[in-house]
């Protein structure tokens, strides 16, 4: 029997790790087809680069730390998928692949492995990659071909230098923003395939409603109390993606939900008042999502349930 | 005063290798971040850290028998921030590029643990000779490392060493390495893999005694 | 800086999450490094370092201007802060010895070593680089530890989850501590740009 000793939360089902990665990437298909379809074969390499990556790296650190070789986990290839999915098509190659090393050696595998990362490691890869590559980071264009029966024009001739929609919202349609018509990163802009990745988890248990429905929701709440224009607000830019893929990562949110109410609405308290302030506009999501996970051991500490008949430490 | 024998050459290799202070004693760790974005920096804060090392460890040791055992820090203080402000306006004076990229740090090098432990430890202690042969050896690993960890920063951060471009016109620098968090990952991965490397050459030893 | 509400937030928010004192200036690594492992015990140097930060500003701020500069004696800035701050610390340890001894035996030795905590210097001096006023001076002390006890609050609810975690043996202790912390300051570069200097 495989004892790993680690933190909760500790789930009593049929499903091993591995099942659920595969859940997971199996919603993430639509968003990869999607980003695919829009952006071109750019996008496919730049997947594959990230993927491949993620988990030769994953591998050769198990196998250089004398640890069990746990690939076939899917949990790289998860890893992999985000990180790439959070890049601008127009990557050169090497990005990606720093990422996803990033990744998983610095953020996953150096605390040791799955469920011991206190961060997400395709968010603070995002984040790292960001700091240190800002123009190659930032710097989207339209997708090559477009989806459905719409009036925006495809790539080359409208270059966007940051993230999107998100600095003229008057100037995309719901349309697009629905449907992936605009700049982004290559998992981003389609909000579809993510709402039909977001049921489907739902569906076969992946995850829960609350978190992603409540981030959102705050995000929309706070624009709406504030006079902005909702539904554009909520399609814009990661905030989807961030909250049905990242925000839901188990081990670097609370264990119990009062914790995981407040996680949700904190990382949407944060990403409405960064985008108020413009500090990094885009960018809210990420390190609103990072912010969060780094708060979550004390959320843990505040929710957590009294345990009577123990002994005060003295510290 | 229990006195171990020492030698001066011991006392000096130490101060390198043995309890390097920013590998082995990971003592003033504000300064190394700081100075670490390039390798002229680290040089710069190393020698000036050097500088101050050596003239409070030999005072400190001059003075070891005079001082009150009660205002010996008081005391240690005001001969460490002598120094400080001797090399803070030779620096300013001399290197003002240096002055620049320090900055708040050339002043903060009094509180700088590695010098104030060593005055306790060892100057409070010993001999002006060997308590000089200390705050030398010190002062050098110090620097020694500086050098390394912004070597490798600059390199990576800015794609120079010492100021001369390494890479073509096509190398893309990772410009958090230069950043705060860089310094804290770098100096991290650093100090991780020297224990490694440590770690195996004394099991081999060990392996190879046996 | 003119007093305003605007300008209060905006400075409180710059001290404490945009230019954080330990995630973007390096100043107070050594005990953010040592005294986090334990929430609480992080928690009390936190607030001991508020104290001993808030009155530095202060008191060095009265020497600097009302004695140093009448007199021409500027340069010995470096040399009368460290001497007020060792004295600060001194009746700081005093005071909690008589009234908060639980406290005071937690934090042991690294009390005194508040002394040597680059962060308290640093805000005497920074005060002085900026020509920040009394007030500005004493409001710099006062939020820039409150940046240093979030970081190293956060920083030992981190290290408290992570006890049970699978590092390697020889990143142990400071090396994963350091990567922690630059992981952390990562995130908080998502701040950059809010609030005012």
């Amino acid at each position: 029997m495989n004892l790993r000793l680690s933190t909760g939360p500790h789930f009593v089902s049929r499903e091993s790790t591995q099942t659920l990665m595969l859940d997971v990437i199996i919603a993430l298909i639509p968003t990869t087809a999607a980003g695919i379809y829009l952006f071109g074969t750019k996008a496919a390499w730049v997947l594959a680069a990230a993927v491949i990556t993620a988990v030769a790296c994953e591998y050769i650190f198990q196998k250089l730390a004398k640890r069990p070789v746990r690939v076939t986990d899917l949990s790289a290839v998860v890893t992999g998928l985000l990180v790439g999915l959070n890049m601008p098509a127009e990557a050169p190659l090497w990005l990606p692949a720093i990422g996803s090393a990033i990744a998983i050696l610095l953020v996953k595998e150096l605390f040791g492995g799955i469920g011991h990362n206190f961060l997400n490691p395709a968010l603070l890869a995002r984040g790292i990659l960001l700091a240190s590559w800002p123009a190659r980071m930032s710097v989207y264009f339209m997708p090559v071909r477009l989806l459905g029966n719409t009036s925006a024009i495809p790539a080359g001739v409208d270059a966007v230098s940051s993230a999107t929609p998100l600095i003229r919202p008057g100037g995309y349609e719901i349309y697009d923003l629905l449907l992936g018509n605009i700049p982004g990163t290559i998992g981003e802009v389609c909000k579809i395939a993510i709402l039909i990745g977001f049921l489907y988890m739902l569906f076969v248990g992946t995850i829960k409603w609350h978190i992603p429905v409540l981030f959102v929701g705050t995000v929309a709440l706070i624009t709406w109390i504030t006079g902005g224009d909702v539904l554009k607000a909520v399609l814009s830019g990661g905030l989807l993606f961030g909250a049905v893929f990242m925000a839901t990562d188990y081990v670097t949110n609370p264990m119990l939900f009062t914790g995981q109410v407040i996680f949700a609405i904190g990382c949407g308290v944060i990403v409405a008042v960064v985008r108020m302030t413009k500090a990094y506009p885009e960018e809210g999501v990420t390190f609103a999502i990072l912010l969060m996970n780094i708060l979550t051991p004390l959320i843990d500490r505040m929710t957590s349930r009294k345990v009577y008949g123990t002994v005060k430490q003295h510290a | 005063m229990h006195e171990k024998k020492h030698s001066l050459r011991g006392v000096f290799v130490n101060g390198i290798l043995n309890e390097n202070p920013t590998f082995r004693l990971v003592l003033g760790v504000c300064p190394t971040l700081a100075s670490t974005t390039s390798a002229t920096n680290g040089l710069g804060m190393g020698l000036a850290a050097t500088f101050v090392l050596l003239g409070s460890n030999v005072v400190i040791s001059l003075l070891r028998n005079i001082i009150p055992d009660k205002v010996r820090i008081p005391a240690f203080i005001v001969v460490i921030s002598t120094f400080v402000t001797i090399i803070q306006m030779l620096i300013q004076a001399f290197v003002p590029a240096l002055y620049d990229a320090l900055g708040l740090f050339i002043p903060l090098i009094v509180v700088n643990c590695i010098i104030l432990a060593r005055a306790e430890a060892f100057a409070a202690k010993y001999s002006v000779l060997l308590s000089a042969a200390d705050g030398l050896g010190m002062g050098l690993g110090f620097t020694g490392a500086l050098i390394l960890i912004g070597s490798i920063r600059e390199m990576i951060g800015s794609g120079t060493i010492f100021g001369n471009a390494l890479f073509g016109a096509s190398f893309e620098p990772m410009l958090l390495v230069t950043m705060a968090p860089g310094g804290f990952i770098v100096f991290g991965l650093i100090l991780g893999i020297i224990n490694t490397v440590t770690e195996r050459v004394s099991k081999r030893k060990g392996a190879q005694a046996s | 800086m003119t007093f305003t509400l605007s300008n209060f937030l905006l400075f409180m928010v710059n001290c404490i999450l945009t230019n954080n004192f330990i995630f973007s200036r390096y100043l107070g690594c050594c005990p953010f490094l040592g005294v986090s492992n334990k929430v609480e015990t992080a928690a009390g140097m936190g607030i001991a370092v508020t104290f001993v930060m808030g009155l530095a500003s202060l008191f060095t701020y009265v020497v600097y201007h009302y004695i140093l500069l009448p007199l021409g004696l500027s340069y010995l800035d470096t040399i009368s802060f460290i001497l007020v701050i060792a004295s600060l610390v001194q009746f700081v340890e005093m005071f909690m010895k008589k009234s908060m001894p639980a406290l005071y035996n937690a934090l042991g030795i690294y009390l005194p070593l508040i002394t040597t905590n680059c962060a308290v210097l640093g805000v005497t001096i920074l005060n002085i680089d900026n020509n920040y006023n009394l007030l500005w001076s004493v409001l710099n002390g006062v939020f820039g530890a409150l940046g240093f006890l979030l970081a190293i609050v956060l920083m030992a609810g981190v290290r408290e989850r992570l006890e049970s975690s699978n590092i390697p043996e020889t990143f142990k202790g400071f090396p994963i501590s350091l990567i922690i912390a630059g992981l952390m300051s990562v995130a908080f570069l998502g701040f950059a740009g809010l609030g005012v200097n």
